[in-house]
């Protein structure tokens, strides 16, 4: 049963009831109720803190790599070059997020101007 | 992320501000009353991070809309979900035509995070009769930004007002947002193609961004470089299940040399 599956109006809100919103607010319930019984840097949490952080990551791989609507008709090269040197951008400002995602863009703007 | 300490020109992590300095502000405010703490609130949801993170919505909202969510499901999205990653993984999945288990499973995978971000917020939060039914709430509305404002702010809130302040945040960053998602969805169409793209852009630069400065220990950096590569890999070998896998392995691999470093700093 997928997203599009169904034709009744209903079935996209229970599909983000049940894909999105409790499978997101599970962990923040567990969450509270667990805050201050498991130790923050126990092994299992650091485990799962990783698997968390390379699967957020494979959506940013993804989201560059094979973007969607305006953005994939811009070159592979043009969006690799923009995000690499952003993130180069960030780390030698000292970790400045605003600085990153500035770099990116501009980089993005220019080399779509530029026909790149 | 760092942030310098003017009071004692120390650099302190987010969430470890500096406590004299805090201690001394909030006990001068302590008669102030709960509206003003609730205001307090909804003003740092104006805050760089704040605005960063309305970017990145406008960002998504262009997203949903190519995948074909439509507006009032993008907004209730934003507002029953509210973790952007999550968000993405769920309208990637939707776009993918993954089966609902299968989208689920991929979410639950991706905010598997929330749940220690929750554990480290709730008891700054809890204060003598602070009732666990407000923090079970309060706690829907925890994701990477409003926690990052809290975990810096809440030092400077009087314990029994935290809760107040923390709605004003979270209150106002989802209320914020899901009219940022409808508005932007209504004029996706109209913007110049390389508005579009810079838009869509603005996603992964905020999670790459945020993800590498989130990150606890030296094992989160291998698990962020680890996915970049491993998703785009799997999205070839395994587009249903892709980012399943990515997760999986890569954050096993990231977990598995964080044990051997340990090893090798103890022996």
């Amino acid at each position: 049963m997928s997203y599009f599956s169904s034709g009744a109006w209903w079935w996209p809100y229970l599909f983000i009831l049940v894909a999105g919103f409790a499978a997101t607010d599970i962990w923040r319930f567990l969450g509270v109720y667990l805050g201050g019984k498991l130790s923050e840097d126990s092994d299992l949490l650091v485990l799962v803190r990783t698997m968390a952080t390379a699967l957020v990551a494979a959506v940013i791989g993804n989201l560059i790599v094979f973007p969607g609507g305006a953005l994939a008709h811009t070159s592979f090269g043009l969006r690799i070059a923009a995000a690499a040197l952003g993130f180069v951008a960030y780390l030698v400002s000292g970790k400045r997020m605003v600085v990153g995602i500035a770099t990116a863009e501009f980089l993005l703007l220019a080399g779509l101007y530029l026909n790149f | 992320m760092e942030r310098r300490c003017a009071a004692f020109g120390a650099v302190a992590s987010y969430g470890r501000a500096c406590y004299g300095r805090h201690m001394s502000t909030w006990i001068s405010d302590a008669t102030a009353p709960r509206s003003t703490w609730f205001l307090g609130g909804v003003r740092a949801a104006f805050s760089l991070p704040g605005l960063i993170l309305i970017s990145s919505f406008i960002g998504f909202a262009a997203l949903a809309k190519g995948a074909g969510v439509t507006v009032v499901q993008a907004a209730f999205m934003t507002a029953t979900v509210w973790a952007l990653p999550s968000m993405v993984v769920l309208v990637g999945a939707i776009a993918s035509g993954a089966a609902l288990p299968a989208a689920m499973f991929a979410v639950t995978l991706s905010a598997i995070r929330l749940m220690p971000m929750v554990m480290a917020l709730a008891p700054e939060m809890r204060a003598g009769k602070t009732r666990q039914g407000v923090l079970y709430l309060l706690a829907h509305f925890v994701a990477v930004t409003s926690w990052v404002l809290a975990m810096e702010r809440l030092k400077r809130v009087p314990p029994h007002m935290r809760t107040t302040y923390y709605a004003g945040l979270g209150g106002t960053l989802v209320t914020t947002n899901v009219i940022v998602v409808t508005v932007v969805y209504a004029v996706a169409d109209a913007l110049p193609s390389a508005v579009s793209a810079a838009l869509l852009m603005l996603t992964p630069m905020y999670f790459l961004t945020s993800l590498w400065g989130s990150a606890r220990e030296r094992a989160g950096h291998v698990a962020t470089v680890l996915g970049l590569v491993l998703g785009p890999v799997f999205h070839i070998v395994l587009p249903q299940i892709d980012l399943l896998v990515a997760g999986l392995i890569g954050g096993t691999v990231a977990y598995g040399l964080h044990l051997r470093r340990r090893k090798v700093r103890v022996a």
